[in-house]
């Protein structure tokens, strides 16, 4: 029996460290070992798949029962694609928030930030077969964290990506083009790359706006591609 | 090429995305041996990861519509992470080798930039001598931290710790 083709590593610098000091939650959470090479067998090269039927999409996350949540109106759309480019068709995509004041609808964000009630902050899309998709959401606010004096995360949203195998795995936060509170953020500078980060921030396009109804934000992703040859060395 | 997106932490707030029935496998009716797999996540003050989750993925049996082959179970208050499964058989490594019976980990939580990848193997499975990943793990102590224990009948526990004393062997994969 052949051998399943490996995904590539990850480029150099494209991936923050576990230990990045600045954010202080990684200190007691990071492996002190460097991690065990593991050869890409079955178990890292194929990976689940989730159906719409059993996992039903929530791609307009503005409204609940039809009444409409306050803030921003503003649409995410995007295409994923491995390294090379190819599109990554009919993969789940999880995305959840905080809403337009800055405040998650969970019982441990405390924020002194009003809660709205027409706004739970959770979706699911699944990409098409030229892994495009696309959410209705409101735009999210920035909020203090403790991590250091007058620390406040710029506004982002959570995205989760599953791909076509176990190594493709990815969850990520997307920002918004402009952000004063980029440069200041240990969570977005843990990645050093700068060409890296910059695929966090998503870019204000006219082509996804709706006119008359909402703004929209591109964010691409790419998941790891497959390795022409096994990556044992 | 354009390298892979950057990881970025899951947060203390993924629960918005929670729903407890993944912690269950076999809620499609799967038919077979179903196993419990628990155990603490811990962090390097001994403390419990308590707002992380623990995703399984596992290559056997097969994914079906009866059994989705992946699962997630939030880490409670405690530590403790709990999930319900089918219990795996060997599936092929790389070459001519055989991997022992063996349930893929991914950990993720506030304080980890990247998701962390480890394997559950079971104590006792013949295949364990001869698994290609177990054997590349020197040390027997670091080697067991990959072993789950069998509890009871039919649950088996593999404790995780993230850092220090006993860490847990993390997978570069």
């Amino acid at each position: 029996m052949s051998d399943p083709i490996p995904f590539r590593p990850y480029a150099a610098g494209t991936q923050p460290s576990l230990d990045s000091p600045d954010y202080l939650g990684t200190r007691k959470r990071h492996p002190r070992h460097s991690l065990h090479k593991l050869p890409h067998t079955i178990t890292e090269t194929i990976g689940p798949a989730f159906s719409p039927a059993l996992f039903p999409p929530m791609a307009d996350m503005t409204t609940i029962d039809g009444r409409r949540a306050l803030g921003e109106r503003i649409i995410v759309a995007g295409r994923i694609t491995d390294e090379d480019g190819r599109p990554v068709p009919n993969t789940m995509v999880e995305i959840w928030q905080a809403n337009a004041t800055g405040r998650y609808h969970h019982p441990a964000d405390q924020h002194d930030a009003p809660l709205d009630p027409n706004f739970s902050g959770a979706g699911r899309v699944f990409t098409d077969a030229d892994g495009r998709y696309k959410v209705l959401t409101i735009r999210p606010g920035a909020y203090p964290w403790p991590n250091h004096k007058n620390a406040w995360r710029p506004s982002h949203i959570h995205f989760s990506f599953f791909g076509p195998a176990f190594a493709t795995r990815l969850v990520t936060q997307m920002y918004f083009p402009g952000d004063p509170l980029l440069a200041f953020d240990p969570i977005y500078n843990a990645v050093l790359d700068q060409a890296a980060r910059q695929q966090l921030v998503s870019v204000f396009d006219f082509d996804i706006t709706q006119p008359d109804y909402a703004l929209g934000f591109r964010f691409d992703v790419v998941l790891r591609g497959r390795g022409a040859t096994p990556m044992e060395h | 090429m354009t390298a892979a997106t950057a990881s970025q932490t899951i947060g203390p707030y993924w629960h918005l995305i929670e729903d407890k029935s993944w912690a269950d496998l076999t809620r499609f009716g799967a038919e077979g041996e179903r196993i419990v797999l628990t155990g603490a996540v811990i962090d390097g003050d001994g403390a419990p990861f308590a707002d992380g989750c623990v995703e399984i993925w596992q290559a056997d049996p097969p994914a079906s519509d009866s059994f989705p082959g992946f699962g997630r179970s939030v880490i409670d208050r405690y530590g403790n992470y709990h999930l319900v499964t089918m219990k795996p058989g060997p599936v092929p490594g790389r070459g001519n080798a055989q991997q022992a019976p063996h349930i893929a980990i991914c950990i993720l939580g506030r304080g980890l930039m990247h998701h962390l990848v480890t394997r559950a193997y079971f104590d006792g499975e013949t295949l364990n001598a001869t698994d290609p990943l177990l054997t590349s793990i020197e040390e027997p102590a670091r080697r067991a931290t990959l072993i789950a224990r069998n509890d009871a009948p039919g649950v088996w526990r593999l404790d995780i710790r993230l850092q220090g004393g006993n860490e847990t062997v993390f997978l570069d994969i």
